[in-house]
Formats: structure tokens, sequence, C-alpha cells
């Protein structure tokens, strides 16, 4: 999004479905419906916050079939930069927000023959709107559900309701693990695999898929980082001839838009490669965060992902 | 364009299409310059001046009530020129959406458009029908819920399912192709489906194409515009009817060429569908004969510049290597060799 052209929402009612985790109703500010969305889709949130403009993404978890309003959940994050943070304290039922238009990275396989769905924590949020598209349907499915406990479990009585012998929880604090081997072993062809949760979740999934011979079109997943916090750094846009100071908590991306120049983007965690800038000029070390770029793309340091991406340099020049 | 409907035209057989002079002078030229080559020349799909074929989302003319009978001519002898897998239901869904909801936005005059939750109902003025359905059931429509509304739109469809990291042609209504098959190319990739292209492969048009569709975003529609030639307005030029059209090329000479050759202008759009996250590809065809274009002082002397210097390959790609030479003879007495304004409007 650059042209500014994004939807005017109303937050119309505020749960708090784990310690952690609030989840937002948001109804368009004249009432008109919302656009419709697929399963695994996500809005970029616009946060108007006292100093400076946070964009997060966040899934959707609503069903997609629901025009008259959108739900998000938002997990607060201890090492908040300030998105979490403002969705969790700034926001009460009436507040305004601006999002884009609804984006899918992280969609279902229109011809698998069966799906996987595997969720750590708040990774649980995209599929509750691809449930709602596969409860419908004739493709088997399955989800796996790990959570720290019974307490962190967002959503925990839907799914064990209305999804009875589809769904499996895992709990940490009952030692209880995915046992990644047993399950990828032994799914028919054509099943496909969705995985949404920490990190190490995701590489375990991916890597054990990939030792049983799993065609890699075959394993999914979908991981928006936020933006590390890191040590402040100077930038300076080619195009635009301004020098740019991004502060330790502020993404290279927020930098580069507070100082009024835009960067075309979609997901804003890493994922799509929409913001890739070329990088003219680098003395010092790109620190990179996204998983877009190839290894070898990163080493070569020609290219970097503003959104979720850093340096630690004397001097970086970008192609804007 | 507050088109008023010419309702017995046709576009086989005695070929009685023709232009309108208000149609010739919103007639969407390609060649922005006085030569042509391939480009990724795909651009936002905004709104257009009031009048032009851009104005709206999607283009009603002069022409419409007869290309919807001459789709119904074609589907009547060969029904599989619609076709849609399985899996593109929701896209099909998604297709009769975004057809309804523009045509009754941009043309109250000619469409309606009520909804009551899943309970639409739809009329169509020009065509003279009404249908009350319900959205998402494929039992309350007498067709296919794509095959429906486009048997009530101008131009051809073909729908792309997003998946694997590409675009795969898997539904389409394909009744007005320029020498290409929706039967031969369904579940093709993109990069297959464009395999024939010459050129543009070798200049990554279809990787840089492909890279950006991929990241069409809902809500921000795109188009571009593409071209070819026809002998007489035929709009059913595909593969599997050759032996009707492909002998009217040997016909064209530098007398008969103004009224038989018809510059072919494609304004293709691109929607990112909502429900089945798919790619709609719309392919809207225009005609113009080039005794119409030659109406046209400017026009005329760009298309007998573009046509005299066309890359060898291209001439050959659009069918157009037996009648390229009696277009820029029939052509050249037009060009008087003053410079065209840029742009491409009349003057």
């Amino acid at each position: 999004m650059t042209d500014g052209q994004t939807l005017r929402v109303e937050v119309t009612a505020i749960a708090e479905v784990t310690p952690l985790i609030k989840h937002f109703t948001l109804r368009a500010v004249d009432r008109a419906p919302l656009p419709a969305f697929s399963g695994g889709s996500h809005v970029v949130v616009v946060m108007r916050g006292a100093n400076r403009v946070y964009r997060n993404p966040y899934s959707l978890l609503s069903p997609p079939s629901d025009r008259s309003a959108y739900q998000i959940a938002v997990r607060r994050m201890e090492a908040s930069r300030g998105g979490s943070e403002f969705m969790h304290t700034q926001l009460h039922v009436g507040s305004h927000l601006e999002i884009a238009h609804p984006v899918n990275l992280f969609p279902l396989d229109k011809i698998a023959r069966k799906h996987v769905l595997i969720a750590g924590g708040i990774g649980i949020t995209p599929f509750l709107a691809q449930l709602e598209d596969l409860h419908e349907g004739a493709i088997p499915y399955e989800l796996h559900y790990a959570v720290r406990s019974a307490e962190h479990a967002a959503f925990h009585e839907r799914l064990r309701t209305r999804e009875a012998g589809r769904v499996r929880f895992y709990h940490d604090s009952k030692a209880q693990a995915i046992d990644y081997d047993a399950l990828l072993s032994a799914q028919p062809l054509g099943t496909h695999v969705y995985v949404c949760g920490p990190a190490g979740m995701i590489s375990r999934v991916i890597d054990t898929a990939r030792r049983w011979g799993w065609p890699d079109s075959h394993v999914h997943w979908e991981k928006f980082s936020a933006p590390p916090v890191g040590e402040a750094f100077e930038v300076f846009l080619a195009r635009a001839k301004i020098g740019v100071n991004v502060l330790p908590d502020q993404s290279l991306l927020e930098a580069i838009e507070a100082a009024g120049v835009e960067v075309p983007y979609l997901c804003r965690g890493g994922v799509c490669g929409f913001c890739q800038t070329r990088v003219l000029e680098l003395d010092g070390e790109l620190l990179h965060h996204d998983h877009y770029l190839s290894d070898a793309d990163k080493s070569r340091g020609k290219s970097i992902m503003p959104c979720v991406s850093r340096a630690k340099c004397q001097s970086l020049v970008l192609d804007l | 364009m507050s088109a008023v409907f010419k309702a017995d035209e046709t576009f086989r057989d005695d070929f009685s299409f023709r232009n309108s002079v208000a149609a010739i002078r919103r007639f969407p030229l390609p060649f922005p310059a006085d030569e042509y080559m391939y480009s990724v020349n795909l651009e936002p799909h905004l709104p257009g001046p009031a009048g032009s074929i851009t104005e709206f989302a999607l283009d009603i003319d002069e022409h419409y009530v007869s290309e919807c009978r001459e789709r119904a001519i074609v589907l009547a002898a060969e029904p599989q020129r619609f076709q849609a897998l399985p899996h593109m239901l929701s896209a099909q869904w998604d297709c009769l959406e975004l057809i309804m909801e523009s045509l009754a936005r941009d043309y109250p005059q000619h469409f309606s458009l009520t909804r009551n939750g899943n309970h639409w109902h739809w009329t169509n003025r020009p065509l003279e029908l009404e249908q009350s359905f319900t959205f998402g059931d494929v039992a309350t429509l007498p067709q296919p819920p794509l095959e429906y509304i486009t048997r009530q739109a101008q131009g051809d469809w073909v729908v792309m399912d997003q998946r694997d990291g590409d675009l795969w042609t898997e539904a389409g209504m394909v009744t007005t192709p320029a020498d290409w098959s929706l039967d031969f190319d369904l579940g093709m990739t993109f990069k297959e489906w464009h395999g024939p292209v010459p050129l543009a492969h070798e200049m990554n048009v279809f990787d840089r194409a492909l890279k950006y569709l991929l990241n069409l975003r809902l809500g921000r529609p795109v188009r571009r515009l593409n071209w070819t030639m026809t002998v007489n307005p035929r709009l059913d030029t595909a593969p599997e009817m050759y032996p009707f059209w492909g002998p009217d090329r040997t016909m064209v000479n530098a007398n008969n060429a103004g009224d038989l050759v018809h510059l072919r202008v494609e304004l293709q759009g691109l929607w990112r569908l909502p429900r089945s996250n798919g790619v709609v590809f719309s392919i809207r065809t225009y005609f113009i004969s080039l005794r119409e274009l030659a109406t046209v002082p400017k026009w005329a002397r760009r298309v007998h510049r573009v046509m005299q210097n066309l890359h060898p390959a291209l001439v050959d790609y659009k069918g157009m290597s037996r009648y390229r030479d009696a277009v820029v003879a029939w052509l050249a007495p037009y060009d008087d060799g003053s410079p065209t304004t840029p742009g491409t409007a009349p003057e």
C-alpha cells in the first residue's frame, strides 16, 4: 500500500481470550460491508500513536463469508516496540482505526487431498478463518494446536466443540509435544501441511517434512516477524536525497515513511518481498531478518527488506 | 458510453459490424508511439475520462447486445468454450459478484442487483433477463455461475488459481479468442499458457508480469492493452475454427484492405478475487476497420508507421505475414510524413 487507500473501521468489541491475547471486532465506520476475503488473509492495521505511526499485520480470524465485521487477535509482545502495546492499552470500544485491504500470503491449496494444520500459540489465528471454509467442504483435515498451558489456549472451547475429532491440543505445561515424525511420515499422497507459530516450530515442520520426502510445494508456513529492536543507525536515501535516522525501536521502513518517503509494502513482516529495496552503498553489515531473500542474496548484500531488517554500519545508501 | 445498442450486428457470415463515429473516437489505440515492441505495460485500472473505455471497471458499448448473441451462437455449437475445473467454484462466484456489482453500479439504467443476505435478484434490461438466486448455491442458476454471467458480458474471461508460486489457467469463457484455445490451455501455468509468444520470454516479460500479478491486491485491479489484426470483424478466431477463417487471409489486397482488415485491440483487465484468492483476467475486444481508423489522420499515420517497421517475429506471430504489405500499401496515402502528437488521443 502506498496510496493511502485504507478502510476506516471502528472497534465494536474487545474480549480478553487469554492473559496475553485480546480479540478485537472491527466494523466499517459507515457500516458498509467490508471486502470478502479468503482464509489465511491478514490486514495491516495502521495505529496512530502519540508520536509515531505503527503498521502491524494481523491475520483475519472471522468467517470469510461474514462481511459485516472483521475479527483479529493480538498477542501482547514482551518486547513490544509499541504496536501490540498500543492495541492492548490504547484501544477501546468506539476507537477508530485504518486497515488495508486483506492480502492472503497463506492460502489453503485448492487441489490438496487433505490438509494438516499445525498451530503454535497465537499462530492459530489464520487457521480459524480457514476452518470456516474447510468445515463446509468434503476435503479431510486435522488441526494440531500447541500452547503453553490450558489458560493460554485461545479459542480452546470453540475449537473443542466445533472441531471435535479433528483437533488435538498439546500443552507444554503437561509436557505434551507434537510428534512431528509420526505426524508427517504417515499422510496420504496429496496432503498439504501448513504451520503457523514460533520460528522453532516452523523449522521443525519444514525439516521433518523434507526428511520424509515431502515436496516443498506441499509445505506451507507463515511467520510474520515483528521488526526486531536494535541499535540506532543512519541511512541515506539516494533519490530523495535525505538522511534518515532509524531509532532502536523503529523499523527501517517506519523511519523512511516518517521521513515522508513511500515504499510499496504488503505484509510488513518479511514475507512477501514487496518492499525489497536496492542497497547502493554499504560500509558495515546488513542485519537481515526477513524470510524472503535467499541466503545467497543476503550474503551478497545488494538488497534489503526494510520492513524487518536493519543495519550495523558506518553508512548505508538505499535506492529510494 | 451511454450506449444505444445496435441490436442486429453480426460477426460472421455477412459481417454487418460497424462502429459509430462516437465509437471510433473512443477506440483504444494501442500505439503510444510510431513503433511497437513488447513491454510489461501494466497500469492501475483506475477510472478514465467520462465516455472513455476505462471510465468504468467494465465497458459496455453499442455492440453489447450483438456480442452477447454472438457468444450464444458459439456456445450452442461448441459448449467447451466454457470450462471450469471443480476447485474453481468459489472463483466462479467471485467473478459473478464482480461483474454484477460493476454493471449495476456503473450502468443502473441497464442493470440492477438487489441483495438480501445471500438472496440476490439480478435484472438485465438490454437482454430482458430476470433472475432470483442464492449466492453460493449453483442449483439456483440455469448455468454454472461464471457461464451464467459471462453470457451477459462482453469479452472473454479467464480465471486463474494461485498456488505454488504460479497462476494456473483453470476456468474460463472464451468465445472471442485471437487464435488461442481455452480447451488446449486449461490447466497450464502462466508461462506455459504464454509459451507461443515470441521474443517476450527472452525479454523476461513473463517473469516480471507473473511476479507482479502474484502480488495483485484486492481492490486494485490493473490493465493493459494488447493487439493484433483480423480479416473481417470476426470475434471467434479460435484455432478450432481455423478452416473457417484462416483462408480469409489470402483475400486481402491493397485495394480491399481498408474494408477487410481490422485492428483488433484487447483491453485486458486483471482483478484479485476475494473469496478464492484467484485472479480473473478479462479480455475485452474492440474492432476498427482500417477505413474507420483512417477517419482519424493521426491514427492512420501512426498505424502505417508501426506496420511498416514491425518486428518480423511479431508479424508472423500475429498471423499477418500474408497481408501486412497490403495493409501498409493501403495506409500509405494517409501518411504524409508529418509528425504525430504524443499519446493515443485522436488529435
